[in-house]
């Protein structure tokens, strides 16, 4: 996959899931029929230009009321998202996870693809997922502990919003101190290391990592073309080894894999079925795949 | 094996399709164009 193809991809996910212009400039939020449907990505449904419903606010929400009624609209939603695409809206669709690959872009002395105990914070985001999406605000009812407490999504609204309404701004307390904060330690952190909360906190990304195996969308590598050059883990920006694990829960199936595969070994395929090669790939065989 | 993850993918999109329908057959999907189009509080960090 070119880069700057998925960049354009990429520019216009978050435009269109954002694209109540007006409401950046007047502070007031849409609230249309459309948020009736959650966005594939991380969007606050408090940012001025949202057009959709915050999946993971959605499911705070719903799992409120569960005592009342199963959240199966909210869930459905999600595992659709989930079985057809996976992690391919991490790469593709989130703008959360864009604006930290445009900082990534940022010349810094140094840039981390992984380090020591890295693979181990990769499990806090399953953490958040089960305690601050769906068990807190289930004991707790009424309290989104993720959105109250972390999502930098909605803190990036807040600002927006209290910029826009002078009676927001005198509201602001500690809490959004400490989502600030939180704030400009991950975009802070997105110079250095590739993807840092979608890698360590994003509790969409944990949900959607339960799909990588076996949503439609996949990676593939041919096993008769791979010459084992390793050229594939050289530029996987989450420091995974498509070779060894084409379908790892840690893959945002940004593509640059196959890009970069000079033999067309990896594809992404829909169904099993091819849909994507290396350009840098002559013609293709996918006779003898494993995914 | 693929074939097995291609079944297990329609699988799941089926239940997905039912879990919407059946949820908006409920209504929830007013519950959650209820919350949305009010700003929230906890997310920007006021609540």
């Amino acid at each position: 996959m070119d880069n700057k193809k998925r960049t354009l991809i990429q520019a216009a996910a978050a435009l269109l899931q954002n694209a109540h212009i007006s409401g950046f400039f007047t502070g007031r939020i849409y609230d249309g029929s459309l948020k009736t449907v959650c966005v594939p990505g991380l969007n606050c449904y408090s940012c001025p230009g949202a057009l959709g419903a915050c999946p993971v606010g959605s499911l705070q929400n719903a799992v409120s009321a569960w005592k009342f009624r199963f959240p199966a609209y909210v869930l459905g939603l999600l595992l659709f998202f989930g079985a057809a695409l996976g992690r391919v809206i991490c790469g593709f669709l989130c703008p959360f996870g864009f604006l930290q690959d445009l900082l990534y872009r940022v010349p810094s002395p140094a840039k981390l693809r992984t380090f020591r105990g890295d693979d181990k914070l990769r499990y806090v985001k399953y953490a958040v997922l089960l305690a601050m999406v769906l068990v807190l605000p289930f004991v707790f009812r009424g309290t989104p502990f993720f959105c109250k407490y972390v999502c930098p999504s909605g803190t990036l609204s807040g600002i927006w919003l209290a910029a826009a309404d002078s009676r927001l701004r005198g509201l602001l307390g500690w809490i959004f101190t400490w989502k600030a904060l939180v704030l400009i330690a991950i975009l802070t952190a997105s110079v250095v290391i590739c993807r840092p909360f979608c890698r360590y906190l994003c509790p969409l990304g944990a949900f959607y990592a339960l799909f990588s195996r076996v949503s439609a969308v996949r990676l593939r590598v041919a096993g008769d073309r791979c010459v084992g050059c390793g050229q594939c883990a050289g530029v996987c920006p989450m420091a995974v080894n498509p070779v060894t694990s084409c379908n790892s829960p840690e893959c945002i199936r940004c593509g640059k894999c196959v890009g970069s595969c000079p033999h067309g070994a990896i594809s992404f395929t829909f169904f099993s079925k091819p849909v994507s090669v290396s350009p840098l790939a002559g013609k293709t065989n996918h006779t003898k795949n494993a995914e | 094996m693929n074939a097995r993850r291609n079944a297990a993918t329609a699988v799941l999109l089926a239940a997905s399709a039912a879990l919407i329908s059946a949820g908006a057959a409920a209504g929830q999907h007013v519950q959650v164009l209820a919350k949305a189009i009010r700003i929230c509080l906890e997310c920007i960090g006021i609540g």
